[in-house]
């Protein structure tokens, strides 16, 4: 296994509990954008640009944009 | 060191789990669980990877050098854009959970309730 | 009919939270263990033992004249599993959407009468120059990856999400209100259906051309050329004009809940 491999393995790893450990939901949506990007490299790294590419996209923008606009309306009603 | 990446997606899958089993708000437990999804598709990269091998795409390099497996890529591909539509329609349960009862605590949502 | 929020009953017998953990930890260990036992009788990283793999490698150029083997996969050789993963966005999507439909006791509203007093216009005028002007090159990025999608990594997949990205730009820049008038819905789900049936319509075309279900009829030119490999390329655009209408939907429907659906004056308070 390349250094790089193992360096975005390690990251992941160290990422995982991160984002889990993170209770209030608006820092784990910023946590859970990270870790797609960390995500997004380790599969780099596995040679698999394209699943990179669609985990950026979709864990970096989409996801956290879906979780921060629940949550808006979430926080709304805490009323 | 070759079952790093194996040993990896346990650990995440581990954590996601007890992420979900002790959250105690809703939007948290939908986003441990995409964490435990994550461990997925670590594991199927793993599986298909080979050693120095390039990616499955043939247009700079002669057709016959050595790459990594393309049927778990492409599974995994599909799988994260269709994960990130099923934890979307669990976010939306969420915001409806919250508009019922009034609450996204998990512990308070009692099936019994009103 | 008791009041939402507030305090809840807990039953006696409930699972306290600290039993809760104890008992995953617990359980997590001996769940650890399993996994970790399974590890011992797996082939080691990069020791890639399958051997569809390998023939997918070695045969899909030459028969596909298509060089981005996993497209080729996705939309050819597996392209009934593709079929099945539209189904599920589709069918998730759908849901999303009934669930956040506008309910009996809400209704559209501007969203200036906002009480807690958080602004929805008036984003800066650098922030509005910028996403501005990204939204044409990323329009222009999204059509690209999807066209090429068999020849350099990307496809449908991958476009289709970009796409639905300039949406979320135009969003940001303050101009969703000005956009909704111009984009009505109905637009976006028939966009979407549009692309559901399209995959299974060119499928059915194999079927009349050729012998099985989304087989590969259409000509194929030299591979490294863009309208080379087939049924791939409509196909790859068919599936990403279902995910752009997809997160386009799911988009709206978040954003229609923040910003415009209020609640009718008067209703009860739940």
């Amino acid at each position: 296994m390349t250094v790089l491999q193992v360096v975005a393995l390690a990251l992941v790893a160290a990422g995982a509990p991160a984002v889990v450990a993170a209770r209030d939901p608006l820092r784990q949506a910023l946590m859970a954008s990270f870790y797609g990007l960390l995500l997004g490299v380790l599969f780099f790294t596995f040679a698999a640009p394209d699943v990179a590419l669609s985990s950026i996209v979709i864990g970096s923008v989409a996801l956290p944009t879906i979780i921060l606009l629940a949550l808006a309306k979430i926080g709304d009603k805490d009323s | 060191m070759s079952f790093a990446p194996f040993a990896v997606a346990i650990w995440i899958f581990l954590v996601g789990l007890y992420g979900v089993v002790t959250s105690r708000h809703l939007v948290h437990l939908v986003i441990s669980l995409s964490v435990v999804q994550s461990s997925t598709y670590l594991l199927l990269l793993g599986i298909g990877y080979r050693t120095n091998g390039a990616a499955s795409i043939f247009v700079d390099i002669p057709p016959n050098t050595k790459a990594v497996d393309p049927v778990v890529k492409a599974l995994t591909l599909t799988d994260i854009v269709v994960g990130a539509t099923v934890t979307a329609l669990l976010l939306a349960l969420a915001v409806q959970a919250q508009k019922r009862f009034g609450t996204v605590d998990p512990d308070e949502l009692d099936p019994l309730r009103d | 009919m008791s009041a939402g929020g507030g305090a809840s009953q807990r039953r006696d017998s409930e699972i306290s939270f600290a039993t809760r953990r104890r008992l995953f930890l617990v359980s997590g260990v001996v769940l650890a263990a399993l996994m970790v036992w399974a590890l011992g009788g797996m082939p080691g990283f990069g020791d890639y033992h399958g051997i569809y793999g390998l023939l997918l490698n070695r045969v899909a150029v030459p028969e596909e004249h298509a060089t981005n083997v996993i497209t080729a996969v996705n939309f050819d050789y597996r392209g009934f599993d593709t079929l099945g993963e539209e189904f599920i966005l589709f069918a998730s999507v759908l849901g999303l959407a009934l669930i956040l439909r506008e309910r009996r006791d809400e209704e559209e509203g501007p969203p200036d009468d906002d009480a807690t007093g958080r602004q929805v216009s008036g984003a800066s005028a650098a922030v509005r120059l910028i996403t501005v002007a990204l939204v044409g090159p990323t329009v222009v990025l999204a059509v690209y990856i999807i066209a090429h999608g068999a020849i350099t990594p990307g496809g449908g997949f991958q476009g289709g999400v970009i796409a639905a990205t300039a949406l979320l730009l135009v969003y940001l820049g303050g101009e969703y209100l000005a956009l909704r008038r111009l984009r009505p819905l109905p637009l976006v789900e028939i966009t979407k259906a549009t692309g559901a049936a399209a995959f299974v319509l060119i499928g059915v075309g194999g079927l009349i051309f050729g012998a099985a279900f989304l087989e590969n009829f259409l000509p194929k030119g030299t591979a490294g050329d863009v309208f080379s490999a087939g049924t791939m390329q409509p196909l790859s655009v068919a599936v990403g004009l279902e995910i752009t209408g997809g997160f386009v939907l799911i988009l709206s429907e978040f954003l229609d809940q923040t910003l415009v659906l209020r609640r009718r004056r008067g209703a009860r308070s739940r």
